[in-house]
């Protein structure tokens, strides 16, 4: 198949498809409701499931249940859905249940806005849900990078045993781009009958099994805590993913973005160039895990006088930079977080005053 | 001659942390045996509530697992969906179903989900420590209405039943109660029929369960039973509700 033209929604449902997801429960929401009108109509004719909750909290448990029995399942919403479903996110941790949840963010607080943003950085990083709770968050910048990242987020799902969320802006989802769907990132899903709750005979086997995330013995809680850490720091150590540009270069300022806003700074390190001044940058592919080191590696060059964090939020993922640069650099913020996106220009004078 | 009476295969050999005059034990067993006589024991998943039933699958055989407060219809929902070969049956007391997860068992129950439901509704909060549920009796002394339910403040307990009941989808909807061993019978017919429509895939089934709670009550078993029979049973009447026949 080659590429085809397609909204960033319509692009995540049909990749999920591709992934061998065909499970998808989910309530309106804006900017994602594309996504449930298109799986709507492409599901059934795919012999899957698709159903409409009555709210992101109950869907959150109908994505909870149907990991339970081991079947592939997704559902996608936007900020203010997002809060309602962390309720089940953080039961699904606890659980240990793989699900992939997507966020095409929109700016807040309360209903704020429906224009993009990247507002839910911490939400989703550091307090996705009540308890010591992390999911991998991968962070797309187009729609093809979406549709990849949807792709990858079902096998990283099951390797942790952990839900996934992919954390789009508003953009990522309402553009148009075009797409390929890669073969190689369609799997087979790992059997699953060591926990699943699919029933005994389904795995000829006398042993039940019991899910639960509620452990009253301190031991064993903190226990099973450690255990869910002992995840975190793998994915640590084995997904972190980035994008570095024009980093080759004697650059004097560093810009760590991700997502939309990382496709503007491209255009203004590109015009800044052409003006004589090199700005080099990383962009975070995973923010959790972040890749703390190579922002560490790439501040420290000689030439690197500053670094900022250029987000679509009052500065947050600027807190996980400032962590990763140990104060060898000064580290600053720009962004804005109203629904308009900085422009290349807006990113060019910000950068001319720090360095 | 062989056995004639034994402890049903899909009932654990546990002592349960259950009080005294409670009849969650009872009902679990009538569930319990019901699954034996169906032979569904290795198809069944059970999902637990929060509250008194919180732990419920340690004194199960068959596949179980929690839900959050008042979700368990939400779960039971993802759960069926995707795998309809299974028979689901989600238990859930007055707190968890009639107050936190009334939205999810209204829905669940309108889209005519293929499982079952267990409400067991004792009029209180039973886990947590006695405290006015929506289905507390008008003048119920509990730990948060100590002077008595105000029902001018609070409004008049939630009949679950007739409420689903009044849903245009069709349902099977019933109210029974074990608090007497003229009642046991006629509930578990009631559990068998509920679950024989799910194995059917003719509708969602209902069963609730008039209950007790001797400890939260501040009465003795044998008094709190007869507190249900005289407070609660003319509230909450026993019977069909609704059949997906008559629909």
């Amino acid at each position: 198949m080659g590429k085809v033209l397609m909204k960033g929604n319509e692009a995540i449902g049909e990749a999920a498809i591709r992934a061998g997801c065909l499970n998808y429960f989910a309530y309106p929401i804006t900017p994602q409701s594309e996504v449930a009108e298109y799986l709507s109509r492409r599901l059934p004719e795919a012999g899957g499931v698709f159903l409409q909750g009555e709210s992101e909290v109950a869907v959150s448990y109908m994505i909870l249940g149907a990991a339970a029995v081991g079947e592939r399942v997704f559902t996608t919403s936007s900020s203010p859905g997002i809060s309602l479903m962390s309720e089940g996110i953080s039961y699904m941790v606890g659980m240990e249940l793989p699900a992939v949840f997507v966020n095409i963010m929109r700016g807040g607080p309360g209903l704020g806005g429906i224009l993009p943003s990247q507002a839910d950085y911490l939400q989703a990083t550091k307090g996705i849900g009540h308890g010591d709770c992390r999911l991998l968050a991968l962070a797309p910048a187009s729609v093809q990078e979406a549709a990849e990242m949807v792709m990858m987020a079902f096998p990283l799902a099951e390797k942790y045993k952990n839900p996934v969320i992919v954390l789009g802006d508003g953009l990522i989802g309402q553009m148009m781009e075009p797409v390929e769907f890669p073969d190689h990132l369609a799997t087979e899903p790992p059997n699953k009958d060591d926990w699943a709750v699919n029933g005994m005979d389904t795995r000829n086997s006398s042993r039940r099994n019991l899910l639960r995330s509620l452990y009253l013995d301190p031991e064993v809680l903190n226990q099973h805590n450690l255990n869910l850490r002992q995840k975190y720091e793998r994915m640590k150590k084995e997904e972190i993913r980035f994008e570095a540009y024009n980093t080759e270069t004697d650059y004097k300022a560093l810009i760590v973005s991700y997502g939309t806003m990382s496709r503007v700074c491209r255009t203004a390190i590109d015009q800044l160039k052409a003006q004589g001044l090199e700005v080099g940058m990383i962009r975070p592919q995973t923010v959790f895990p972040f890749p703390e080191g190579a922002i560490e590696e790439a501040a420290e060059k000689e030439s690197c006088e500053a670094v900022a964090s250029i987000e679509m939020s009052m500065g947050q993922m600027v807190e996980d930079v400032q962590r990763s640069v140990k104060g060898k650099r000064p580290v600053s913020w720009f962004g804005k977080c109203g629904g308009e996106v900085p422009t290349p220009e807006e990113v060019i004078e910000f950068v001319k005053t720090i360095v | 001659m062989g056995k004639t009476f034994q402890k049903p295969e899909a009932l654990a050999d546990q002592v349960t942390h259950y009080c005294p005059g409670c009849t969650h034990g009872v009902i679990h067993r009538l569930i319990a045996e019901v699954i034996d006589e169906l032979g569904i024991r290795g198809r069944t998943v059970g999902v637990a509530p929060v509250g008194c039933a919180v732990l419920m699958y340690n004194y199960f055989t068959f596949d179980f697992m929690e839900a959050s407060h008042g979700r368990a219809p939400a779960q039971a929902t993802g759960l069926k969906r995707v795998r309809p070969d299974l028979v689901v049956f989600t238990y859930q007391g007055d707190g968890d179903l009639a107050s936190i997860g009334m939205a999810e068992i209204v829905h669940a129950a309108n889209r005519g989900e293929k499982f079952t439901t267990i409400f067991v509704n004792n009029a209180v909060y039973g886990m947590t420590g006695g405290q006015m549920a929506p289905t507390t009796m008008p003048g119920q002394r509990t730990t948060t209405s100590p002077f008595g339910r105000k029902v001018e403040e609070v409004g008049m307990p939630i009949r679950v039943s007739e409420l689903l009941a009044s849903l245009a989808t069709p349902g099977y909807i019933t109210r029974q109660t074990v608090l007497k061993p003229k009642y046991i019978n006629r509930a578990k017919k009631a559990v068998k029929k509920a679950f024989q429509y799910q194995l059917d895939n003719t509708c969602f089934s209902f069963v609730e369960f008039v209950s007790t709670c001797p400890t939260n009550w501040g009465l003795t078993p044998v008094e709190a039973i007869k507190w249900a029979e005289e407070k609660m049973l003319p509230y909450y009447p026993l019977g069909e509700m609704k059949t997906p026949e008559e629909a």
